[in-house]
């Protein structure tokens, strides 16, 4: 593992297997209460978000005062890149300021990459464009394993704008390095060419799911419709949309949030027995604790 | 219902034989000789028994225009033409984009048609060419097909993602091909005659250029592509370049663009003017090539009836459309097999077999099958009087032009929707004592 946390794509199954034992091991802390832990004490962690986001920023902050570190949060709003500023010309300035770590969000693909290649600093990925969300993919495949006890050999289904997900792509990339199976279904409008993907393409969601452990529900973008992508909010719900009747097994249920109810998801399902949704949210806290705490002893910090 | 059909000549897709057809509840449930079987019984020596003429494209203007044709009279006018089957196309008023409007096309054909209607929803909302229509509702609703005719889809980012959406249930999309960037306003064929006349002209390449643009995506996409009326010389070539290379496209032509040529515009005869515009001789010869050599695998009417007095006005405005249902069959026999032009196997298959194929369906005379059933009387002569058309659209270009083999009997699901001329004069009201 160099400094960053980029994408899981550059992690090996040894690593992954690292950093979900020691989120469980945080997630049992949190369970039990203990917030004030001093991995971090004396490091400064720099929250910077360029696109929109209350759950993961929220997540980092939380994850990074639980264990004693300094945290800043820099928004894109009222922020110097307002006035023209480059996005490498910021991050030096916020390294400038010692800061160890710096946790980025950013609405192109590849832009967190480039800010990582070119700071000290330790960067962890929090999603850039379409192309990953590493610490998303972590949080759903712990929520996966605490639920199943096994990731290896099971089937998970992804169903949704697979085209547009960063969070597709990173959980296809950690669950099949671990052995998972991985289908991705929804509007063939919606899903990518998969050509040199390790995963399956199924447009028909009930041979999707047929014989899932799991069922990954992303969320639905209303402007994907004018964009002509599907026809209405009825038929999508119609052919992929997630209901009770969907999960009639164990199949455990997944959300990234936030969550459309009644486009992607209805509140039977999202309420119901099989879902882990708000699980994956206190999760992604003690992955997200994982994750800095890992790369502090790493030396990135 | 029984019906025992004798001694007539069977021809369908299987070959043409000779013999006996005993229909009951619905269905053919015995084709032999010499059949002896309780119920009616009609001689039909000399008479031709084919499986159902199927039209794949025709305006019944309902809901919505019930002035210019309803599915009550458009059915009618089908049966009267041999057809057991048609599709009926989106543009009506509302347009059927949504499951309920197909549901509600089906409902009123079940109680009011004469034949069985097949509903084509529209491929984008409103047929406006911007959002994709509720494709797998209406599919699950009974649409057959997706259509925007009158209309094609413009936006090529649009028409790949529709295509692409609707091969996930390998729909089958169906093209009004016409570019309009190269096509606008249009009345008749450009050329010298259009020159001549002071009429603006539509391109030919219009629909060249639309017919490669959507078999270029189709090929991409996987998408079941069908072209509808194609006109001009270099659309025909382009699908057989298309069929060559193993693209899933198909295509039809209409009876007026196989006979007819611009010629007939000559005059400001708005009874010609139609969509897309009556072509030359040239084309109406490589039209007939692609029917002959399989590259057109059907012919439709695109039946488009018209009031009157829309028809009674200048050439540019008049709207465009042919009210073709009741003498497709009839006319084509008449000027492509009578001529020797084509052979009557030909004309059979693409306005039996052939559209069925595109839909995805087949039909023989044998035992089993659904009693859908045309009568041709190989010697009754006629001539085109729009006047007496059970369709409400009188508007034809070919008034007083020789019908031959006339449809004679046309039987829906076992039931009699058409005998001797006449539509609904089933055995109910009256015994089949003779046919033709």
């Amino acid at each position: 593992m160099v400094k960053d946390l980029l994408t899981l794509e550059a992690l090996s199954a040894a690593e992954l297997w690292e950093l979900l034992k020691r989120g469980n091991y945080y997630r049992q802390r949190l369970d039990k209460g203990e917030k004030a832990g001093k991995e971090l004490r004396g490091k400064t962690v720099a929250n910077m978000f360029f696109e929109p986001s209350t759950r993961t920023r929220m997540s980092f902050e939380l994850a990074a005062q639980y264990q004693g570190a300094h945290i800043i949060n820099f928004t894109h709003q009222g922020s110097s890149l307002v006035k023209g500023e480059s996005l490498l010309d910021t991050a030096w300035n916020i390294e400038a300021m010692a800061v160890d770590c710096m946790v980025i969000r950013h609405g192109t693909s590849g832009a967190v990459k480039q800010v990582a290649d070119n700071v000290q600093a330790a960067v962890v990925n929090a999603g850039d464009g379409k192309h990953a969300h590493p610490t998303q993919g972590l949080l759903d495949i712990l929520t996966i394993w605490r639920h199943k006890g096994r990731v290896e050999g099971l089937k998970v289904v992804i169903v949704g704008d697979v085209l547009h997900s960063r969070v597709a792509r990173s959980n296809i990339q950690g669950l099949t390095k671990l052995g998972a199976q991985v289908v991705v279904t929804g509007p063939a409008t919606m899903l990518p060419d998969a050509a040199d993907w390790p995963v399956e393409v199924e447009t028909d969601f009930d041979r999707a799911i047929d014989g899932a452990d799991c069922v990954n529900v992303l969320r639905i973008q209303k402007e994907r419709q004018e964009q002509g992508l599907f026809p209405s909010q009825k038929e999508y719900f119609k052919f992929w949309g997630v209901d009770e009747n969907r999960l009639t097994r164990d199949i455990l249920l997944l959300h990234p949030g936030p969550m459309n109810r009644g486009i992607e998801i209805n509140g039977g399902a999202a309420d119901g027995p099989n879902s882990a949704i708000f699980d994956q949210v206190t999760n992604g806290v003690a992955i997200r604790m994982a994750v800095l705490s890992l790369l502090n002893e790493r030396g990135g910090h | 219902m029984e019906l025992l059909l004798k001694n007539a000549n069977l021809i369908d897709a299987s070959g043409e034989r000779y013999g006996d057809i005993w229909i009951r509840d619905g269905k053919i449930a015995e084709v032999g000789k010499n059949l002896i079987r309780p119920g009616q019984s009609v001689n039909l020596a000399g008479k031709i028994v084919l499986p159902g003429l199927v039209d794949l494209h025709a305006h019944l203007r309902e809901p919505g225009q019930e002035g210019k044709e309803t599915i009550a009279t458009g059915t009618a006018a089908a049966a009267q033409g041999g057809f057991t089957t048609i599709c009926t196309m989106a543009n009506t008023s509302p347009v059927i984009d949504t499951p309920l409007l197909v549901e509600l096309v089906k409902l009123k054909a079940k109680a009011q048609g004469w034949v069985e209607v097949l509903p084509i929803g529209a491929i984008t909302k409103g047929l406006e060419g911007k959002e994709i229509a509720e494709l797998g509702l209406m599919h699950q609703a009974g649409a057959v097909g997706f259509s925007d005719d009158g209309n094609w889809v413009q936006n090529a980012h649009i028409a790949h993602n529709a295509m692409k959406y609707a091969a996930q249930w390998d729909l089958l999309l169906i093209s009004h091909p016409e570019d309009s960037s190269l096509n606008a306003d249009g009345v008749m064929n450009a050329g010298s005659l259009a020159d001549r006349m002071g009429l603006k002209g539509a391109d030919p390449v219009a629909e060249v250029v639309a017919v490669e643009r959507d078999i270029i995506l189709a090929e991409s996409t996987g998408c079941r592509l069908h072209l509808t009326h194609l006109s001009t010389a270099g659309s025909v070539a382009a699908v057989r370049r298309a069929k060559a290379r193993g693209v899933r496209v198909t295509a039809d032509v209409t009876p007026h663009h196989l006979l007819l040529t611009e010629a007939l515009c000559d005059s400001y005869n708005t009874m010609a003017k139609v969509n897309p515009p009556l072509r030359r001789q040239q084309d109406c010869h490589a039209l007939l090539e692609g029917l002959l050599d399989g590259t057109i695998d059907a012919i439709a009417t695109d039946h488009a009836p018209h009031k009157d007095e829309e028809k009674q006005t200048t050439f540019d405005a008049a709207p465009a459309g042919i009210s073709g249902l009741e003498i497709a069959w009839p006319l084509l026999y008449a000027h492509l097999v009578e001529t020797g032009r084509i052979p009557l196997a030909t004309l059979v298959d693409k306005m039996t077999s052939g559209p069925r194929r595109v839909l995805g369906r087949e039909l023989i005379l044998a035992p089993g099958e659904r009693a859908d059933i045309t009568v041709i009387d190989p010697m009754a002569l006629a001539v085109v009087n729009p006047a007496e058309f059970v369709s409400m659209g009188h508007n034809t270009p070919v008034a007083g032009w020789k019908l031959a083999g006339l449809p004679v009997m046309t039987i829906v699901q076992g039931e009699i929707a058409m005998l001797n001329g006449k539509v609904g004069a089933g055995p109910a009201e009256q015994p089949v004592a003779q046919v033709g």
